[in-house]
């Protein structure tokens, strides 16, 4: 520890610790721009000099070390004097258009201009003018107003991984610019808006939308992935107008996702369902609540009359909330079925009933730092869990190793040390062989339900990946979401269960969607012999309820599921988005809230139950969806429906406590081997980014970048030769049955040979089925 | 060119700098001396401290001293690094160096990567001085066929690789720690120091850069003893110096001096003033040196301590001599122009500063000066001196303020009269160079 006194008050900090650092401690604000706790340091804008005792000059606080017994001033008058010069030069060539500026009123460099700024400007002469740049559909630019802080580069380079953003050219002709005719196409662009302590950079879709003292700042859970970001939405008259991080340092710090950031623009598009409808015919009509609830209690009544209650089936969406997840659990069960889910992407369900508790990512997120190994098994880390991934990038910094399993290495820009790129259908037997070879590894049996069946070859890939993780002291073993959608999922997870005792470390679900943990643990799937997302498909119900989920594009195959959804007698869709999907498949829709508009709660992958209130007033008609459920319940005579707010809904669901009930546990699921068939092509299906969800599949803005490009199909170069395929080329990519879909073939060396990666979850691509197995691709 | 003194010494010949020119001089004889009597490191150290050698890129900081710095038993390289991205307005003498006598920077260097324990080196060569990069890779081919580079130096187990590395002519890489991110492929722009270079320099390996004429130093040093180079110039002022000497004289040049040499000596020696003119002033030390006025000139030594206690500094060695017909503000906005134009435009003082200066400067030049500009100049330099990442900063300040205040009268007069107290005609009398009307 260091001794300082700063400002006359001695406080101790750690050694390596600044004089920026020691300020924090003592509750003392030096005033800075480039500065940011979670940047490198730059010490470029200067505004921050302080008068350091023995220094001849004023030292930069954010880049002088404490050495002990330093004594520092930082508003004395020789630093205020140095502070003062720098704001004038800070200011001589800022256009100070404030006025126009929708920085104006939370402008870092405007609040220092008050308290060190003067009344009028010395500088008499032209001011420098600089070009926008594009940046792409995200963030907007007034090149003219920067003051060449780096906070953005350093952003790009540090925390989303590539440097997309550079200072060109010398002293005052410097400019902050992206690659010649690039974009800034970051997954975690947006942030750069935020650290932008000037204008420069601004929000392209909040634009003149509003100044920030007429907002109110609420509090909220990003309803996207598996992370649950913590959001403060800002609205004005009801109506969300931007979206900003809300510091949690221990799930994501100071950032956001684009996802989470810009996605609330769909919140406001002219795709809600706005008031309950019913078909008669062809037609859609709109009603008031009292009838359309009246039609469905009746409808499902009548269902359970004809046939039984168990010829009704619910599927419910991963981002629907522990409330409305409980009370449609309760609901199903109160009509006397159990067919209830949502895992709706899924397509191995043989760990149901084998489970000690609630699968999620077996850590705490911010536990990340402290790993040493880390193997991630088939997941498209980056794009679905864009921050869990920024935490691995910096822990990868500090020396963690990072290894992949699966079918598809595209850029994650961590370092992958090790990788075994093998086909889906390899996915078992090579997470067998690093099984194998770790036990050797370790000098230890495997456990006995592996003991027969495992690989007695094993590749240098799989030995690798065992040897990584033989050497850590702290290892954990991630599933993502090709493990979760994969079809021996649940071998896929003994294996990686094995993986965890035998290095000593953990395992767990990366997870894909805000509620999945909160699904399991308000018990909406099966548990007493009912139906899971995949039979209720596969055999067809006499009635669905869906809630927040469309047919086309939320299942893990949408083929499957529509015609399901078609055979049906009755199709109640709980959304809040309209979309000709539902107007094709369901009898009535009712509106329900998203998650402005509505209280709830999201447990994420590292089992935080998170609760949030509405920042919104519900749109038109629509209400929150534990409210519908709720008076569902009443009108179908149901015990237990009568609850006052949501808190007491969330208080049955998840009882006392969640921890307890966190455990990636299962137990008697049996490892097969099987040969490899080498010959065919098999599916590789991701889910964009910007897809992901009803909400985010309206936003926009975020429609716009790059990542939101139609689906292609990417084969690796080797597999599109053996084809007789060009990239580029157009080609028809076709399941087992059905005619398949037409799209451009793009050779993609990320990409494990046989496989063809066609993205879910769009509707160019929804004809192809099921998101795994086999295809034949020809050129047409 | 001057053939005396010690570096250029016996280089006035046909082709003598290859290397059995420079080895029939006696070059290379202090590494093999070196290498075949295994000398300590300390040993090399302690000589070069008692030589008092000083930088001599500009800041004059003892070499052995920096020497010293550099860690003993870090595991893994070290690096060597010569700066020869001699940019600086007047300064022209390293350019000559690589020209004439390559081979004295190479054998110094390999002595220095020997005293320090250095694997790797780099010369990085200013980029608008593209033949003399080539010279210095024909004379770099040459050592290495001979041996006196590369791995087991004259069957030693002493490797060294050398390497050079020309930049693209922007002054700031001149700058140590820019010259390090140049050299690493990125914008060259200074680091914030701490940390330095000898404990995080090129790749964030400790590291030692040296001016171009340091490191030719370093042979002659060895072979005649700190002590007796020590004794060439004057105390706490060791050895030769060369002088680049520009302006107003009948013979520019670069002249190789030991320091302590009278300045009217030296100007002496550069011919005298052109046209028999009187000195007006003299910039001693490259442009961004404050400028001194020439009677106070004529009382100096041309060595470190002389020249700042005078109030300007050695600096490079740069001597801009100006005879009476310069008009001291238009030499301002030429020099202030280049600080405007070479600021790199990382640190806020610097890139907004160097631009305002210049305006100003400028439009005192230009007839459109105001009562107040010389307060708001001293102002602004004030505001940028010492408040910056790197040098560039001061060095732009200084020669504003030094001008402001030896010839205060001359831009007040400028400001009043719209136009030049050197009259038009004075000025093209000695200059061949354009002259503006509103002079």
């Amino acid at each position: 520890m260091l001794e300082i006194e700063i400002d006359g008050k001695q406080v101790q900090v750690a050694d390596g610790s600044t004089v920026m650092d020691a300020a924090a401690v003592a509750g003392t604000y030096i005033p800075h721009f480039c500065y940011h706790k979670k940047l490198s340091i730059a010490a470029n804008c200067r505004m921050c000099l302080v008068q350091v005792e023995k220094a001849p000059k004023p030292l930069p606080a954010c880049a002088t070390p404490v050495t002990n017994g330093m004594k520092v001033w930082t508003h004395s008058e020789a630093a205020v004097k140095a502070q003062k010069g720098v704001m004038e030069f800070l200011l001589i060539n800022h256009p100070l258009d404030c006025p126009i500026c929708d920085q104006g009123g939370e402008c870092q460099l405007q609040d220092l201009a008050v308290g060190y700024g003067a009344s009028g400007s010395r500088y008499q002469e032209e001011k420098r003018v600089v070009f926008n740049k594009n940046l792409g559909p995200l963030v907007s630019t007034d090149m003219t107003r920067c003051i060449n802080c780096t906070r953005c580069v350093r952003f790009t380079q540090e925390i989303a991984g590539e440097m997309e953003l550079g200072q060109a050219f010398r002293g005052e002709h410097a400019e902050i610019m992206p690659f010649i005719e690039k974009t800034v196409d970051s997954e975690l662009s947006g942030n750069i808006i935020d650290l932008c302590p000037v204008g420069a950079l601004t929000s392209k879709p909040f634009r003149f939308a509003a100044r920030t003292w007429e907002l109110s700042r609420r509090r909220s859970v990003s309803p996207h992935d598996s992370l649950g970001s913590n959001l403060i939405v800002q609205t004005k008259h009801d109506v969300v107008k931007r979206v900003l991080p809300y510091d949690n340092e221990s799930l994501n710090e100071c950032w956001l996702s684009d996802k989470d950031r810009f996605s609330y623009e769909a919140l406001n598009g002219d795709q809600r369902l706005t008031a309950p409808m019913i078909k008669q015919g062809a037609e859609w009509k709109q009603v008031d609540w009292q009838a359309a609830l009246e039609f469905v209690a009746n409808g499902l009544r009548g269902i359970a009359e004809d046939y039984d209650a168990a010829a009704i089936g619910a599927l419910a969406s991963p981002h629907a909330t522990v409330e409305e997840l409980y009370l449609l659990q309760k609901l199903m069960r109160g009509i006397g079925s159990d067919n209830v889910d949502f895992r709706l992407r899924q397509q191995d369900f043989r760990a149901d009933g084998k489970r000690a508790g609630a699968p999620w990512l077996g850590m705490r997120v911010a536990e990340v730092g402290e790993l040493d190994r880390l193997l991630v098994v088939g997941s498209f880390l980056r794009k679905d869990a864009p921050l869990l991934a920024q935490r691995v990038r910096q822990a990868a910094k500090r020396g963690l190793q990072v290894s992949a399993l699966g079918p598809n290495a595209e850029e994650w820009l961590i370092p992958v040390r090790q990788r075994a790129l093998v086909a889906p259908s390899m996915m078992v037997e090579t997470l067998a062989e690093v099984v194998a070879a770790l036990a050797a590894e370790k000098g230890v049996p495997v456990g006995g339900a592996f003991a027969s069946g495992l690989p007695t070859r094993v590749s240098d890939e799989a030995r690798a990946i065992a040897v990584a993780l033989a050497g850590g002291q702290k290892t954990a073993v991630w599933l993502g979401s090709l493990v979760a959608g994969h079809p021996r999922a649940a071998e896929l997870q003994a294996l990686a269960q094995e993986l965890a005792r035998l290095s000593g470390g953990t395992a767990g679900f990366i997870g894909s969607a805000a509620n999945e943990v909160g699904g399991y643990l308000a018990g909406a799937l099966p548990q007493t012999g009912g139906l899971n997302a995949g039979a209720m498909i596969e055999q067809g119900r006499k009635a669905y309820i869906l809630v927040g989920a469309e047919p086309d594009l939320d299942f893990a195959d949408p083929v499957a599921t529509t015609a399901a959804l078609g055979r049906a007698q009755l199709v109640v869709a709980l959304s809040a988005f309209d979309s000709a999907s539902l107007r094709e498949s369901a009898d009535v829709m009712l509106p329900i809230a998203p998650f402005t508009e509505t209280s709830g709660t999201f447990v994420n992958c590292e089992g935080r139950a998170q609760s949030f209130a509405a920042v919104a007033r519900p749109q038109g008609e629509t209400r929150p969806g534990w409210k519908v459920l709720r008076v569902l319940g009443n009108l179908l005579g149901l015990e237990g429906f009568d609850y006052a707010d949501s808190e007491a809904v969330r208080a049955d669901a998840l009882g006392a406590g969640v921890e307890e009930r966190l455990d990636n546990a299962i137990d008697g699921v049996i490892v097969a081997s099987h040969a490899a068939a080498s010959d065919v092509l098999e599916r590789v299906a991701d889910v964009p980014i910007y897809f992901a969800d009803p909400i985010v599949r309206r936003a926009p803005s975020l429609q716009k970048t790059r990542d939101a490009a139609v689906p292609v199909a990417r084969i690796a170069p080797v597999t599109l030769a053996a084809l007789g395929v060009a990239s580029g080329q157009r080609v028809r990519v076709a399941a087992a049955s059905g005619e398949g879909v037409e799209l451009v073939a793009v050779a993609d060396d990320g990409l494990a040979p046989n496989c063809v990666r066609v993205a879910a979850a769009h509707a160019t691509t929804a004809a192809l089925g099921a998101m795994s197995g086999q295809l034949s691709v020809e050129r047409v | 060119m001057s053939a005396h003194g010690l570096i250029l010494a016996g280089t006035d010949g046909d082709r003598t700098w290859r290397l059995q020119d420079y080895v029939a001089r006696g070059g290379y004889s202090a590494l093999k001396k070196i290498i075949a009597e295994k000398t300590s490191q300390d040993a090399i150290i302690a000589e070069l401290k008692t030589s008092v050698l000083r930088g001599r890129g500009g800041a004059g900081f003892p070499t052995g001293l920096k020497w010293s710095f550099m860690p003993r038993n870090f595991p893994g390289d070290k690096y060597l690094a010569c700066n020869s991205d001699e940019g600086e307005p007047g300064t022209f003498k390293d350019r000559d160096i690589l020209r004439f006598n390559p081979h004295s920077v190479i054998e110094g260097m390999a002595i220095a990567a020997y005293a320090m324990g250095a694997t790797r080196g780099y010369n990085y060569i200013h980029g608008e001085i593209f033949e003399i990069y080539q010279r210095f890779e024909e004379a770099l081919d040459e050592a290495r066929a001979a041996g006196f580079v590369g791995q087991n130096i004259l069957g030693s187990d002493f490797s060294f690789e050398l390497f050079a590395h020309h930049g693209y002519g922007a002054y700031i890489c001149g700058e140590e720690t820019a010259l390090l991110e140049s050299i690493e492929g990125k914008k060259g722009q200074p680091r914030f120091k701490p940390p330095f270079p000898a404990s995080y320099g090129l790749y964030g390996k400790p590291t030692t850069i040296n001016n171009t004429e340091t490191f030719a130093s370093v042979p002659f040093i060895l072979n005649m003893g700190g002590e007796g180079f020590l004794n060439l110039g004057k105390p706490n002022n060791g050895g030769t110096k060369l002088f680049s000497v520009s302006g107003h004289v009948n013979r520019p040049g670069n002249y190789e001096v030991t320091l302590g040499t009278p300045f009217a000596e030296l100007l002496e020696m550069a011919g005298g003033m052109r046209g028999g003119r009187k000195l007006k002033a003299v910039i001693p030390g490259g442009s961004s040196a404050p400028v001194l006025p020439g009677d106070v000139m004529m009382d100096c030594t041309m060595d470190y301590d002389s020249i700042s206690k005078a109030g300007s500094m050695l600096g490079s060695g740069a001597v801009i001599v100006m005879d009476e017909t310069t008009c001291m503000v238009k030499a301002l906005e030429r020099l202030s122009y280049f600080y405007f134009e070479e600021s790199c435009g990382q640190c806020t003082p610097c890139r907004e500063g160097t631009g305002w200066l210049y305006r100003v400067v400028h439009r005192i030049e230009h007839g459109l000066g105001r009562p107040d500009d010389l307060d708001l100049l001293n102002s602004v330099t004030a505001n940028i001196m010492g408040r910056t990442i790197c040098a560039l900063g001061d060095a732009a300040s200084m020669p504003v303020q030094s001008f402001v205040k030896h010839f205060g009268a001359e831009f007040e007069y400028h400001i009043e009269n719209k136009k030049c107290l050197v009259p038009p005609e004075v000025q093209r009398a000695g200059s061949q160079i354009y002259v503006s009307p509103s002079c």
